[in-house]
């Protein structure tokens, strides 16, 4: 940010720096140029001994062919992380506001309890999941897939809120309560106004977490309620489908989390730096 | 190390609305109301869960029928003894060495480089940090096809790549190779998750402050002696985090493993098998051992970072 040191003055070491900074910028984009050089590819033109070059012409019979394919999945991704991610952060902003502002006794020990959670390996749980859900009636669609990623949530969306709010002055919620405010019209008219920039980072990270998620996806739901990373994996397990068409559809799986990341790439990477627990 | 994330903005006070005072033990009672939920979820779902696949872990439950017959620590014993699982601790040793030092070693060099004062930081930042936001389905459908196996005329992906640019010695059979195939398929993990320990270390650079670095230089010091003796030893507990975090993340390995090698036994991991053997073989008792074993091994690196990174905090 500050960082003046050397800005100007392009010395052999200089040189260096930036051709090593250029050639890492190529190893991360390699994937991204396959997807969109095959993307735009039209069929006739598709071959693998041609899979690097520039297509003559820009076509999207791979986009259209691939978007037929996922198209049911892509909306079922939807209608899963747009009501995931709402829920999780009414639920984590409560969270975060009674663990930050009103502990108690035996808050300090339940906090770093809930935020085991958030590393446990799903695995563990599986069994018992399938079983619990198919016994409340919520295996195999949406809704119990949506309870899922907010109760595995709450860890994470807790910590964010919890830390933002620990930073929120006392003197604050005192001279409300001196008004006359108690827990809920605290929380109402003085803290939720404060929180919008949270709201942001949860949201966001709710959203890619759970657009992005395959294992509760492909062990709770069936096939007319599965979400875009089931159907692309079966995309591509399947013979029928050609790898063209593959990487275009990987594009489009890969689109509305990689547009939120350009846009709101800020609140995103805290959202990434909360679950490292440091800032 | 603290764990707060955001800082308060400027802030001004709405009116409250005019209510009658209440005593303060009723909103802590509220208060514990409110969370009830969250942690009668977490009670069930983690803690719950847990106990009940432990059972699980100790029944003979193998077909549809749930069966809780007592078996002890049999299962356990049966899966120490299974072949398929040193595969997987084989697996899972390669891809965890390999990930989390590739990952350790770019993500600390793009750091360095980063913070040389260089012109259109946030761009590269941005562009290192990118694969983060998408699915490693995403990342393995893309890399199995980038990794191809095929050789001759039906050469494609990196080795044909390779092929064009004269880098024929570096043609290989990728995560289709002899006993190694697994360490293929940590390049596109250490793709995924090297930008964000990038990130982590660069956090950590910006903390330190400029006379440090002044010192340093005053006293003589070259740069490479100022990373080597001042800066490096400064990350350390960063170096910790991010063990923490890529280690952990490496032993649930799962979705790319599943989009890149789908269910081959040769590149079969934990995660895999208790996939496989539950839900295709139905042998639940083993499904449910695995991922017991998985959830120890996951406890003895996180709950001492856990309970270091919050006592740090109650320390401020």
């Amino acid at each position: 940010m500050i960082a003046t040191r050397g800005r100007g003055t392009l010395s052999p070491s200089r040189v260096i720096v930036y051709l090593l900074l250029f050639s890492a910028a190529i190893f991360y984009l390699i994937p991204l140029y396959v997807m969109l050089v095959t993307g735009f590819k039209a069929f006739d033109e598709v071959s693998l001994q041609t899979m690097w070059q520039l297509p003559r012409a820009l076509s999207f019979d791979n986009f259209i062919e691939a978007y037929r394919n996922l198209a049911p999945s892509m909306w079922n991704s939807f209608r899963l992380v747009i009501p995931a991610a709402f829920i999780s952060s009414l639920v984590g902003s409560m969270n975060g506001y009674i663990l930050s502002k009103w502990r108690f006794r035996g808050s300090e020990i339940l906090f770093p309890l809930l935020l085991f959670g958030m590393f446990i390996p799903y695995q563990s749980i599986m069994i018992p999941l399938t079983q619990f859900m198919r016994t409340i009636g919520l295996y195999g669609g949406i809704p119990g897939l949506i309870l899922v990623h907010v109760v595995y949530g709450i860890p994470i969306t807790t910590l964010i809120f919890r830390n933002y709010y620990a930073n929120l002055p006392n003197e604050i919620l005192e001279s409300a309560r001196i008004d006359g405010a108690g827990f809920m019209s605290i929380y109402w008219y003085v803290v939720l106004p404060l929180s919008i920039p949270s709201f942001v980072v949860v949201l966001i990270w709710q959203f890619t977490q759970s657009w992005n998620d395959f294992l509760f996806a492909v062990i709770l739901t069936s096939s007319s309620s599965w979400p875009v990373t089931v159907a692309l994996n079966n995309m591509a397990g399947s013979q029928i489908i050609a790898w063209n068409v593959q990487m275009a559809g990987s594009f489009i799986a890969a689109l509305p989390t990689l547009a939120v990341y350009v846009f709101l790439g800020r609140y995103f990477v805290r959202g990434l730096m909360a679950g490292a627990l440091k800032g | 190390m603290s764990i707060q994330t955001v800082h308060p903005t400027a802030v001004s006070i709405p009116q409250p609305t005019k209510k009658p005072r209440k005593l303060p033990d009723r909103d802590t009672l509220l208060g514990i109301l409110f969370l009830t939920p969250s942690v009668i979820a977490i009670g069930i779902f983690v803690y719950g869960f847990i106990g009940w696949s432990l059972r699980v872990s100790m029944s003979t439950w193998k077909g549809l029928t749930p069966d809780y017959t007592w078996a002890g620590m049999s299962n356990y014993a049966a899966l120490m003894q299974d072949p398929r699982f040193h595969i997987d601790i084989r697996n899972t040793v390669i891809f965890t060495v390999l990930f989390v030092a590739g990952c350790l070693f770019l993500g600390l060099g793009l750091a360095i480089l980063l913070d040389q004062g260089i012109r259109g930081e946030g761009f590269f930042r941005s562009l290192y940090l990118f694969p983060m936001a998408i699915s490693f389905i995403v990342t393995g459908v893309v890399w199995r096809w980038l990794m191809n196996p095929a050789q001759g005329s039906r050469m494609s992906g990196l080795n044909l790549l390779f092929s064009e640019l004269g880098l024929d010695f570096l043609v290989n059979q990728w995560y289709t190779t002899p006993t190694f195939g697994m360490a293929a398929i940590a390049i596109p993990a250490v793709w995924q998750m090297s930008g964000f320990t990038m990130a982590l270390y660069l956090g950590g650079l910006r903390a330190i402050p400029d006379s440090l670095r002044e010192a340093a230089r005053v006293d003589g010091a070259s740069e490479f002696q100022l990373y080597r003796y001042h800066i490096l030893p400064l990350m350390r507990p960063i170096t910790l985090s991010a063990l923490i975090i890529l280690g952990h993340t490496s032993l649930k390995v799962f979705d790319l493993v599943v989009a890149i090698a789908g269910k081959q036994v040769a590149l079969d991991v934990p995660a895999t098998y208790m996939w496989t053997t539950t839900y295709d073989g139905n042998f639940f008792a083993r499904g449910a051992t695995i991922g017991i074993v998985m959830l120890l091994s996951v406890a003895v690196l996180v709950i001492p970072y856990l309970f270091y990174s919050l006592r740090n905090e109650a320390e401020l």
